[in-house]
């Protein structure tokens, strides 16, 4: 990735997989991020705005590191972006998180109860801890992050 | 609205295929949450002997699988902006929506069920939830000639 200055901005980009309960995980922890813990810093954009819109979104991995959340291995937010816009500084894998936490349980994709949120909660746990390393590393300067 | 008439869907051969209803996967605004909702109120609870759905961004991708469905089964997209993408990314698959909806469109003929924010649509939402979904459902007895409902209206839909 090319970038002129350091952005004040990471782009958080979900798979928001519909037809699959860890889509609505990747969906709501990405939220979660934008609203809570990166206020002002973790940026977004839907994923089919890439086909849809007006071709400004392309651009979007060359103005910011993007990070992306898949919630299964088509890893669909990872290669949409490498395909449309260009590089993904990381990739989380929901399901491959979900393993190595031992979560076995059937989830819902409709109506996210107790232990869905938990799950999402420790997924943006994870997002968070990928942008902290990515401001350690001068890769994007965040002048003060409230929600943290 | 995108429609296409009775005659035309069942010229179509699709009485024993699924419908799917795609909503967008938008992340940014309410209307996109509610669009979702509705989606999953149709599939898993008003019609899910026919109804499913498909993950957007593997349509956006090319996947072939998503591509075989879309361009084989009858479609009804639910986006929640002008953008339109579960629309206009259905339509680049190759076969283009039976029908699309707004959700800023529905919003603004039911005032009162304004939705409070992306990861809570609240009450307001939730009552649009259940008028989109309700429309959604309605659509797939008339195109499925009542199969979806489990009737034998012929798509009247009773």
């Amino acid at each position: 990735m090319e970038l002129q200055a350091k952005p004040a901005k990471v782009g958080v980009l979900s798979c928001s997989g519909e037809s699959e309960p860890e889509g609505t995980i990747t969906r709501n922890a990405v939220r979660l991020v934008m609203e809570k813990y990166y206020p002002g810093v973790a940026v977004s954009l839907c994923l089919p705005l890439y086909l849809a819109g007006d071709g400004g979104e392309r651009e979007f991995s060359k103005k910011y590191p993007v990070i992306t959340v898949d919630g299964c291995e088509k890893a669909c937010a990872k290669l949409s972006t490498e395909k449309y816009s260009g590089e993904v500084e990381y990739s989380i894998d929901i399901r491959r998180l979900l393993a190595e936490w031992g979560i076995k349980n059937k989830l819902s994709r409709s109506r996210p109860g107790e232990l869905e949120w938990e799950i999402t909660e420790r997924v943006a746990g994870e997002i968070v801890s990928i942008i902290d390393k990515l401001v350690s590393e001068g890769k994007i300067e965040v002048q003060d992050t409230p929600g943290q | 609205m995108n429609r296409f008439t009775v005659s035309e869907m069942r010229g179509r051969d699709t009485e024993d295929k699924k419908v799917y209803v795609i909503p967008c996967s938008g992340i940014g605004k309410p209307t996109a949450s509610v669009g979702r909702d509705a989606a999953y109120r149709v599939i898993e609870e008003k019609r899910p002997k026919i109804a499913d759905t498909i993950c957007l961004a593997l349509l956006t991708l090319g996947d072939k699988e998503a591509l075989e469905k879309v361009r084989t089964a009858d479609v009804i997209t639910i986006d929640g902006c002008a953008k339109d993408c579960a629309k206009k990314n259905v339509e680049a698959a190759g076969r283009p929506p039976v029908s699309s909806h707004r959700v800023p469109g529905y919003l603004k003929d039911n005032k009162d069920c304004k939705p409070e924010s992306v990861l809570d649509i609240g009450e307001g939402g939730e009552k649009l939830v259940e008028i989109i979904a309700d429309d959604v459902a309605r659509e797939i007895d008339r195109f499925s000639g009542g199969a979806g409902a489990g009737c034998d209206c012929k798509g009247g839909c009773c």
